[in-house]
């Protein structure tokens, strides 16, 4: 394997039990957010991280781009140390990686128009100055796939998928190499959520970014990216390259996932595995394996409830944390 | 052939946007059947009017700035459901045609437990006594699949997840025993193990009360899991409508072939590298261009501006809903003028 360009070794992200109201009464339990996540993703490559809410998805690309201070680990980006960066380095370093936001509603301000949205940061980061401002908007949004004249606009006047494509040229406006992507397109239509995944995929090729896609839908993650992070937990539970991780799924949780997705297909015979019961708080996680209550595996034994499975390769390239990942379902 | 339990005939419902500015036409002449029993799926995007049709059928459309056209016609069981008086409607609405929303955690009343709120239907249709209406409360919790329902009972809104707020919703809307449920994107807030449940449970409840289900949502795979028939809905109306699997073997209105072409799928053939298409980095197929505004639909076939295969006719002269064989006649119905013209569906997109 080439040299990753982002290398993420134990991160641990746990956030503080709140007290009740008023600060008053005994704290709660903290919530083991991320719990140790560990992978490494090549340049140019897409490494898709999914799971259900709550899992710490998300947190994980916040604590990488330190927008939420982790609690322990290493970060590298391209060689760099971001964890041990200081407030002015981080500030250069944040140029080379970006973020795409949820919900394009949200993510842009409102009183600002596409002009002064993009303007900023290539102004801060001293990337273009006076008459050069304008060209480098016009191609940007050019680069998106939206015409010129929408640099007038404001969020309120564009679509959905329109706000999305401004998220997108702000995250490029700076050159960055890396982009977090935290389910870019789960706030769109299916005609448009094809548009912006061709986009994305488009743009990957043309600049050789490398992406962390952050989503919860399985078959959006299998068609952009290289490789698959299941979470669970504030835990990776399987990790493996696309083909490997949808052909032949290790973990039961994968497994179980993959199974309740519905296929558009009326003829499908699918096997479908029900999961019962939701997912546990992150506060009080089960003892030993933090699947084994709603483990649908038939070998599911003593040891299960006892002994957390840590991560292994199981077969080249894939790893999964199951005590029967030889002996999948 | 058995008579429809609810028919929906030439419905339009508009807004009037703000400032008074224009009309909104949110759903604008949609008919349909719905048979005692059946499932039926309906599909489409943000817009397409799927909800207002929903919602004007249970007469929830808020007005001003709202208002179902004169000449709308909405059938139940024989009655007309527009021309009620709001005291014959409500004896209907929550008792024979429930519904539930997208949003559990907001649809839910947070100042009352659950049990009240499954409660309250019973007593107000079905006349029966706090102490019974409890009781019914808990037997509704248990057939949703509630962990101890009797505890359960007492519980408030927000010490419920997202999937089980989905499963007192359920219990509220079939405490009466309806004989048709609106189901608005049930899952759609849910996550996909979560989804699974509910759609199961959803299945299981039908079969066992026999009752007919209005299925709203955006996910085509959702629809072709669970609905006997489909209507398919752009712009404000119906562009195509058909028997589930025939819908989905042979997607005729260039807008539904369109809109599955879409759909990143779980079931394609993963391909190594950037070669194949189903793999990585494959170009998805996408429908060019946007969901036009309400207020201003497009003359002609209102899907034409995005048509692949639009010609002179689609621009000025708004397509019937055609007949596309298959079956007996309104089997399988497309608003579409290829039907009439099928050499000019050239290569599919």
């Amino acid at each position: 394997m080439t040299t990753p360009l982002v290398d993420v070794q134990g991160l641990v992200k746990h956030f503080p039990g709140e007290r009740g109201l008023f600060g008053l009464g005994a704290p709660r339990r903290v919530v083991r957010a991320v719990d140790g996540v560990s992978f490494a993703i090549a340049p140019g490559q897409t490494l898709g991280l999914v799971g259900e809410s709550g899992c710490g998805k998300s947190t994980v690309g916040r604590s990488i781009l330190r927008l939420i201070e982790p609690d322990a680990g290493r970060v590298t980006l391209d060689g760099t140390d971001v964890l041990a960066t200081g407030a002015r380095a981080l500030r250069a370093l944040r140029r080379r990686m970006q973020i795409v936001f949820q919900d394009p509603y949200g993510s842009l301000n409102p009183r600002m128009s596409v002009r002064q949205t993009l303007a900023e940061p290539v102004v801060l980061h001293r990337l273009a100055a006076g008459a050069d401002v304008p060209k480098r908007i016009a191609s940007l949004l050019g680069e998106v796939g939206l015409d010129p004249a929408f640099a007038d606009a404001y969020p309120h006047q564009l679509s959905g998928g329109q706000r999305q494509r401004v998220g997108i040229a702000r995250a490029l406006s700076v050159e960055p190499q890396f982009l977090v992507l935290d389910e870019p397109v789960s706030a769109l239509d299916v005609s448009v959520q094809a548009q912006v995944l061709n986009l994305l995929a488009e743009l990957q090729r043309k600049r050789r970014l490398t992406y962390l896609f952050i989503a919860h839908d399985l078959a959006v993650v299998k068609h952009i990216a290289d490789h698959v992070a299941v979470m669970y937990l504030g835990r990776i539970v399987e990790q493996a390259p696309v083909s490997g991780l949808y052909a032949g799924p290790r973990h039961p949780y994968t497994r179980s996932l993959l199974s309740a997705i519905p296929v558009p297909d009326p003829t499908a015979q699918r096997l479908r595995i029900a999961l019962t019961g939701d997912v546990p708080s992150p506060a009080a996680p089960p003892p030993g394996c933090p699947f084994h209550p709603r483990c649908p595996h038939p070998k599911k034994n003593d040891r299960c409830r006892t002994e957390r499975p840590s991560l292994r390769e199981v077969t080249p390239g894939q790893l999964a944390a199951c005590h029967f990942a030889e002996d999948p379902m | 052939m058995t008579e429809p339990l609810l028919r929906v005939r030439d419905l339009k419902t508009y807004f009037v946007t703000e400032h008074g500015r224009g009309t909104a036409r949110a759903v604008d002449g949609v008919s349909f059947d719905l048979y005692p029993g059946e499932t039926l799926g309906l599909v489409g995007e943000s817009g397409c009017g799927k909800t207002v049709t929903s919602l004007s059928i249970l007469r929830l459309i808020p007005e001003p700035p709202g208002h179902i056209r004169p000449g709308s016609f909405i059938e139940f069981e024989g009655r007309n459901l527009l021309t009620l008086a709001s005291r014959e409607l409500r004896a209907i609405r929550g008792n024979q045609i429930a519904m539930i929303f997208q949003e559990p955690m907001t649809s839910l009343n947070p100042v009352f437990t659950v049990g009240d709120q499954i409660a309250e239907a019973a007593i107000v249709h079905q006349g029966l006594s706090r102490r019974e209406a409890r009781a019914r409360a808990i037997e509704m919790l248990q057939l949703v699949g509630i962990p101890d329902p009797a505890e359960g009972v007492d519980r408030y809104p927000h010490q419920l997840s997202g999937g089980m707020c989905q499963r007192v919703m359920i219990a509220m809307a079939l405490v009466c025993h309806p004989k048709l449920l609106i189901a608005d994107e049930p899952t759609t807030a849910l996550d996909v193990t979560i989804q699974a449940q509910i759609l199961e449970l959803l299945a299981r409840l039908q079969a066992e009360l026999g009752m007919a289900v209005m299925l709203i949502t955006h996910d085509l795979g959702i629809v072709a899991g669970t609905a006997d028939r489909v209507v398919v809905m752009y712009a404000g109306e119906v562009v195509e409508q058909a028997p589930t699997t025939d819908l989905f073997a042979r997607p005729l209105h260039p807008y539904t072939e369109g809109l599955l072409a879409s759909v990143p799928r779980i079931d394609a053939p993963a391909a190594g590298g950037s070669g194949g298409s189903g793999g990585p980095r494959g170009r998805l197929h996408s429908i060019s261009g946007q969901v036009p505004a309400a207020t201003a639909w497009p003359a002609g076939c209102r899907f034409h501006p995005r048509c692949p295969y639009a010609w002179g006719r689609c621009a000025t002269e708004p397509p019937p809903l055609l007949d596309a064989g298959g079956g007996a006649p309104g089997t399988h119905t497309v608003r579409c003028w290829l039907v009439t013209e099928p050499g000019r569906r050239t290569a599919r997109p």
